[in-house]
């Protein structure tokens, strides 16, 4: 299976080569474009670090999507689990005044993991119960909690004395810690690193794990292994749910303190790009999203330095996505002479 | 005025009486089926009629006037044509060439007045042909059309054919019959050879029964049905065939009672199924696809619960067991597809250990050295040619059918369900799969046996079991079975 872990190498490459024309379109050097994309931000301890606080979100997105995919279930509303985790943090972080880190820290992880099970409940169900598409269902999940948040921000949750739509700050007990003092990045990504570990062990050393991968790749055959398909698919969902709802509380309780509405910046849906790209199998996900939040970081000093477009980075994950999943797909093809 | 009259038709060969005073009438505008088990005299008579055979006695009328036709040209001259079994056209050539070939009343014809004259001939009797193409391009059907066209052309008003279906794919057939009824409404007269009873009575106005030789009966279409139709042909009520008791076997450890499942549009698609296998017997279950073998592997497979009756493994009700709990049961499970049963994206392995995870299961983790090392056994055990971490679907046919195979008997069961066993594999493999289940049979294992291979059934089986839009017909000892009564009662001719 050596050609299986090449793929995402390979994949790299020709992103690279492919994007060169959009960087020289832009009027930028390649060489020089992809100096500041990859080796500039690694080259810092600052910016090192930055690349792994924007990582971190991506792990779990990127675990979240997996979890669901490895079962045959296409989540594509991490982003909203991810929000519906976010709130549940921010209230526990703005509520519970009077308990210390060591209560409030896994209350919130509970409760953003609840949230997000509970915000993946109506699509899994649909899909188990009446076959409803679940990739229409959960992306419709998404914009419905975006409406949701507004709603919140700009009523109860209003901040008083500035009047701007976020909500209270939280208490400090409830902030994670910095893993570095001077930089952002925080417990989080500790946490995310956990969860790999055990995504890892569920999916290919459980009994549940197999069965969830049985059922993935084929019903009928899960089926007659005496399976029961839809429990373990439904539980894959919420399960998936749950972990994206874990982005939003990393993010809000490491890095921003309050909920916003753009908390987020696409985490869920780049968290398909980042499960693809790991080949879903949890320790490619942490690499690939290390590699996804390094493009970030890039792109931003690309950006500076070049003056191009800050999107580059953007059209950099996309093109890499499209490449991937090409290979993924002729991978199954062999060249033959006739 | 009748279109033809046979009157005590007598033609024997040497022992042989093939027609023994057959009485033989076609109406104007009829169709009339010939009907008959093999070497009943159905072809013989026809060909008494075309002028090929002399017969040895008797008188032929055709449109009321006395006939003497002693060869084909005669017969045509008298309006009567032939569809034979076996067609008489030139390949290498057209097919206007074909139609007109020996009857261009000696003036030569340019190519395209050929090909112009049979375009006509085709609008006109509304049998589709394209005239300028190669009769060996053709496939069969189309080679057929010529044939009936061939005889139109030379203005049969009586066309005779001789298991037409014979070598046709069911839309063929239908495209067929529908000509044949529009060519009768415009004053043909067709005799039509069979031995299918479906098809006799989907076409046929009056049919005549041929047995040994005799006319066992002629009878309206309309007054009569397959099951009486059958019974005419065998002259039996059982064809010559012990059909058993459903449960009559010496030691019964495997019993379905009763069995309905209902299908989609209240349907029943499996309907009050009932049979027994015990100890060391197979059990074959023959049938025409689409009657219901599915069905009832999906029931006795676990998939599906039956709407009513029972499943007993030794006086154990096991209806309502799901998938897994059925092989703890003592029931060894094939899937009808192998493709369908088993993960192709999991290692061989995997697939082997899946159904009994829990067996596998230690602290809450797999215990992957155990599913390793069984896999290892078994892949030994059953010479299936791969390793325990081949993804499946890397494997030939045969080798993932040794996989499930082995995944059912590795658990050495009581009972096995075998479907589908060799569907798709080469000599080599069916070789194998045959032999493995004999084995079983003489280790004592219970087997049900379901194929669509009828000569699979005949050779393995110890009884047979036909099976026929969800209802079983009968129960045959398989030394008295052979493949054209299993077939009559496939074809729901005859019922216990
Ligand atoms: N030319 C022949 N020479 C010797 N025996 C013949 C000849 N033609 C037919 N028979 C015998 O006459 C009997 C009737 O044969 P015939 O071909 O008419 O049967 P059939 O009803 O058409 O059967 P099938 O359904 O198999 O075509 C058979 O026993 C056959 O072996
Ligand atoms: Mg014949």
């Amino acid at each position: 299976m050596w050609t299986r872990a090449l793929i995402p190498v390979a994949a790299v490459l020709a992103t690279f080569v492919i994007t060169s024309i959009f960087i020289i379109l832009a009027g930028a050097n390649p060489f020089e474009a992809y100096y500041n994309f990859i080796i500039v931000p690694l080259s810092s301890k600052f910016s090192a670090l930055e690349v792994l606080v924007k990582a971190t979100p991506l792990i779990f997105t990127g675990l979240a999507v997996t979890f669901a995919f490895a079962a045959g279930y296409y989540n594509i509303g991490a982003e909203g689990q991810l929000y519906a985790g976010a709130v549940a943090a921010a209230w526990v972080g703005a509520t519970f005044t009077n308990l210390p880190a060591i209560v409030v820290v896994p209350l919130m992880l509970v409760l953003g993991f609840a949230a997000g099970m509970l915000w993946a409940l109506l699509p899994a169900f649909l899909k188990v119960k009446l076959k409803v598409d679940e990739v229409v269902t959960t992306l419709l999940m998404n914009s419905i909690i975006m409406y949701f948040i507004s709603a919140l921000l700009n009523g109860p949750w209003r901040d008083p004395e500035t009047g701007w739509p976020k909500s209270p700050e939280f208490f400090e007990a409830a902030r994670f810690v910095q893993l570095i003092p001077k930089s952002r990045l925080h417990l989080g990504f500790v946490i995310a690193l956990i969860l790999v570990v055990i995504v890892f062990i569920v999916i290919k050393r459980t009994p549940f794990g197999l069965q969830m991968r049985a059922a993935g790749a084929s019903k009928a055959g899960a089926l007659f292994a005496g399976i029961n398909v839809n429990r373990t698919m439904l539980i894959a969902a919420l399960v998936s749910g749950g972990i994206a709802g874990l982005a939003g509380v990393s993010e809000i309780a490491g890095i921003h303190y309050h909920l916003i509405s753009e908390l987020s910046g696409g985490y869920g849906y780049t968290g398909i790009i980042v499960a693809t790209l790991g080949g879903l199998n949890p320790i490619g996900v942490s690499v690939a999203a290390m590699f996804i939040g390094l493009i970030d970081t890039g792109a931003q000093t690309v950006s500076r330095v070049l003056g191009v477009p800050v999107y580059l980075g953007d059209v950099v994950q996309s093109t890499l996505l499209l490449v991937t999943l090409s290979m993924l797909l002729l991978q199954n093809y062999r060249i033959k002479r006739i | 005025m009748l279109a033809v009259e046979m009157k005590h038709i007598y033609k024997s060969f040497g022992p042989v009486k093939a027609n023994h005073d057959v009485n033989f009438d076609l109406e104007q505008g009829e169709i009339h089926a010939l009907l008959g088990e093999n070497g009943a005299g159905k072809t013989t008579l026809m060909r008494i009629l075309y002028g090929l055979y002399k017969a040895d006695m008797g008188e032929i009328f055709i449109n009321g006037e006395k006939v003497a036709i002693h060869s084909p040209k005669e017969a045509i001259a008298a309006g009567v044509g032939m569809v034979t079994q076996h067609f008489t056209l030139v390949p290498p050539l057209t097919v206007a060439e074909n139609v007109v070939l020996g009857y261009t009343n000696g003036v030569v014809l340019s190519q395209r007045e050929i090909e112009k004259n049979v375009a006509a001939a085709s609008e006109k009797f509304g049998i589709l042909v394209n005239p300028s193409a190669l009769v060996k391009d053709l496939s069969v059907g189309e080679r057929q059309r010529v044939e009936i066209l061939k005889a139109l052309y030379r203005n049969a008003r009586i066309l005779i054919m001789d298991e037409p279906t014979a070598v046709l794919v069911p839309q063929e057939v239908d495209v067929l019959f529908e000509s044949l009824l529009r060519l009768v409404k415009s004053g043909l007269s067709v005799i039509f050879i069979s031995h299918k009873l479906i098809e006799v009575m989907a076409v046929s106005d009056r049919i005549t029964v041929l047995r040994d030789g005799k006319v066992a009966n002629t009878v309206k279409k309309s007054e009569t049905n397959q099951v009486e139709l059958a019974k005419m042909m065998v002259g039996r009520e059982t064809f010559g065939v012990r059909l058993l008791d459903a449960c009559e076997t010496s030691e019964p450890i495997y019993e379905l009672s009763g069995v309905t499942l209902d299908g989609k549009h209240g349907k029943k698609v499996l309907d009050d199924v009932s049979f027994c296998v015990s100890r060391g017997e197979i059990l074959g279950i023959a049938g025409v696809s689409g009657n219901g073998q599915g069905e009832l592997t999906e029931v006795i497979t676990g998939l599906v619960t039956p709407t009513k009756g029972s499943i007993k493994i030794e006086g154990r009700d096991i209806t309502h067991l799901a998938p897994g709990q059925l092989s703890d049961a003592g029931i060894g499970r094939t899937p009808q597809d192998r493709h369908e049963g088993t993960i192709g994206d999991l290692s061989v392995a995997e697939n082997l250990a899946l159904e009994h995870i829990k067996d596998y299961t230690q602290k809450g983790l797999l215990d992957r050295k155990k599913i390793r090392d069984d896999a290892t056994t078994i892949i030994k055990e059953f010479q299936i040619k791969a390793s325990p971490g081949d993804q499946l679907r890397k494997l030939s046919g045969g080798n993932m059918q040794k996989v499930v195979l082995a995944r059912a008997l590795s658990r050495k069961p009581k009972v096995l369900i075998a479907s589908q066993p060799t569907r798709g594999l080469d000599v080599g493999a069916t070789e194998y799969v045959r032999n493995r289940l004999l084995e079983e049979r003489a280790r004592g294992t219970a087997i049900v046996l379901l194929s669509e291979d009828l000569d699979e059934v005949l050779a393995l089986s110890d009884r047979i079991a036909v099976i026929y839009e969800g209802r079983i017909m009968g129960v045959v000892p398989s030394a008295e079975a052979t493949p054209e009564k299993i077939g009559l009662l496939m074809a729901g001719a005859v019922q216990h």
